[in-house]
């Protein structure tokens, strides 16, 4: 962990006061997230009052109510899309981030920069067409479709995480792996891929993240089949009404495994967020 | 955890282009590259070009066979629509102050992080967890628990305020919009913001100090200077994340009430998704893209400097 500020100016009492802060600012922003835990293991009766209802037997009726619903085929899909396209993210974005760092093609710049600038370009320039050219090939709907949409969405910021992680692998290492004899394959097995496994998990969270929190085209591109939890969750403003407490359980399934896996990865969380720039 | 940023990229090799490898040397440089690059074309430019020769014909998903070309009749409605045109002020307004405000928050937050107190690794992690909860996911939780004018809590929070039953998202539309995204996107700036203030050197605070500099002359000279490329880089991400939001909008106000909230994606959606105008829908993707690439030429120069200067290496 790392060192506190310097002693702060004041005594005790000023910085007493300013973690009270931090902690009130901690509980508010936190708040909303802790209700809809407690609101997901209310009866109905109890999640809509005036004044709410803070304390309460907990019941799991909602999520077994959700999971009646055939709630469990979109969290498949959502696992299934964000693993899927996660593991081809890293299979192309290793090679390519490698072609720009270790081993840079001519005008590795332009090529980085383009990939960039291609997250740039809003993803409602591309729905219309992506959207008829998987109804005419027959993919609408269809989990590998998104899959590879995923992959195309989060490409770009893999290959620039990971060329920052190859960037941080000494020179004098490789070059001394070189001069004993040790031919690219060992090279890249033994020496760059160890060095970078910490990067490759970090990447790996970033592109999960983002392809398990996707909502735009997967509630452009999927109807039934393929549909993912957002999707599922859109169900609740139109049919469900006020079943707030059942919306809440299905919300917290559906927030779950990002959240704990942020929470465990804190420390790689900076350095996916600021595409490698910052190490945190 | 130590707070650094990462290696200066000196060690990047744009030397190394001065003697260019033989031709076949160079194509085994670039096959390792091909793979990503050929994917990404296929799915980013490739439609892009089919948007292109879309937004010259008329095509309409509900009446099939009436594709015929029209030349610039979609953007001529593009640019007469009123609506297009409020859809791209909101955008630019609701962009626009959720990255402001959830920076201007992020600072403060990250300076009480960065210091010692009890808790401070609790505090953290309820502090980043909106920007994990699925979007989809919280802005359902808002528009319910949260901004419901009778069962929500904001408004039982503010009763002793003398706040009523008020309708938040009818009300005051733009800014609920603009709370939810800077409840969730503060914690991203708060986590750029606080390796920016960890990779600070005590020792440069401490001559601040010993030179008789208080904490505001401090944290205004000394420390906002030295956050600058963070802060830079936190909108740049931000802005390039919110301009693209859909979620909220979609979920809460429906780009309501009337077109209050309607920005670019989610006017798009509608047109195509909805209203099923394919040939309107790909010439305001067109638009926008054209729009997009000027401000991107901007920002791109902005990272190149962000990620090349010495301190921050890409």
């Amino acid at each position: 962990m790392s060192i506190g500020r310097s002693p702060a100016a004041g005594s005790r009492l000023p910085r007493l006061l300013l973690g009270l802060v931090a902690w009130t600012a901690g509980l508010l922003f936190f708040f909303p997230v802790l209700w809809m835990f407690l609101t997901g293991f209310k009866h109905e009766s109890q999640a809509s009052t005036d004044p709410p209802t803070w304390l309460f037997t907990p019941t799991t009726e909602q999520y077994e109510a959700i999971f009646a619903r055939d709630f469990a085929p979109f969290l498949v899909n959502s696992a299934t899309s964000s693993l899927l396209s996660t593991l081809l993210v890293l299979a192309l974005a290793v090679p390519a981030a490698y072609a720009l760092s270790l081993a840079p093609v001519p005008k590795w710049r332009d090529v980085l920069f383009f990939f960039i600038s291609t997250r740039m370009m809003p993803a409602v320039a591309s729905i219309v067409p992506l959207y008829l050219i998987a109804k005419s090939l027959g993919v609408l709907d269809n989990i590998t479709m998104l899959s590879l949409v995923y992959t195309a969405m989060n490409l770009p910021i893999a290959v620039w995480m990971l060329r920052s992680f190859l960037m941080e692998i000494p020179r004098e290492v490789l070059e001394a792996a070189r001069v004993d004899g040790a031919s690219l394959p060992v090279q890249l097995t033994r020496i760059v891929l160890p060095m970078i496994a910490p990067g490759l998990a970090a990447t790996a969270l970033i592109c999960f993240i983002f392809a398990w929190n996707e909502f735009f085209f997967a509630v452009s591109l999927t109807a039934t089949r393929a549909a993912t939890v957002p999707v599922f969750l859109v169900g609740f403003i139109t049919s469900e009404g006020l079943f707030w407490a059942r919306l809440s359980a299905a919300s917290t399934l559906a927030a779950l495994p990002v959240v704990i896996a942020g929470w465990v990865a804190q420390k790689q969380l900076v350095r996916g967020l600021s595409l490698g720039a910052v190490k945190g | 955890m130590t707070a650094t940023v990462t290696a200066p990229a000196v060690r990047r090799a744009p030397k190394k282009d001065a003697s260019p490898p033989r031709p076949r040397g160079r194509w085994r440089r670039r096959l390792p590259l091909l793979p990503a690059l050929v994917l990404t074309i296929a799915l980013t430019q490739v439609p892009f070009v089919f948007t292109l020769w879309y937004s010259v014909h008329s095509r309409n998903l509900l009446r099939p066979g009436t594709d015929r070309f029209v030349g610039l009749a979609n953007y001529a409605k593009v640019f007469t629509d009123s609506a297009f045109r409020n859809a791209a002020v909101n955008t630019v307004v609701l962009t626009s102050s959720a990255v402001v405000l959830s920076m201007l928050l992020g600072v403060a937050l990250a300076m009480l992080l960065d210091r010692r107190f009890f808790g401070r690794g609790i505090v953290r992690t309820m502090l980043i967890t909106p920007f994990l909860v699925m979007p989809a996911a919280a802005a359902l939780l808002w528009k319910t628990s949260m901004l419901n004018p009778v069962y929500g809590l904001l408004n039982w929070a503010l009763s002793p305020f003398g706040v009523g039953d008020l309708d938040w998202a009818s009300r005051y539309p733009m800014a609920t919009i603009v709370m939810v995204l800077v409840w969730q996107w503060t914690p991203f700036m708060m986590l750029i913001v606080l390796a920016g203030l960890q990779s600070q050197s005590p020792e440069v605070l401490e001559a601040a100090r010993v030179d008789g500099a208080g904490w505001w002359q401090t944290f205004r000279f000394v420390t906002l200077a030295h956050l600058r490329r963070y802060i830079e880089l936190g909108i740049l991400l931000g802005s390039i994340y919110v301009v693209q939001t859909f979620d909220a909008i979609f979920m809460i106000t429906q780009g309501g009430p009337g077109q209050a909230t309607t920005n670019l994606p989610y006017f798009i959606y509608l047109k195509a998704f909805r209203g099923f105008e394919l040939g309107e829908a790909a010439a305001l993707g067109v638009v926008v893209v054209a729009a997009t690439i000027v401000i991107a030429t901007f920002a791109l120069r902005l990272i190149s400097n962000l990620f090349s200067s010495e301190g921050m290496g890409a």
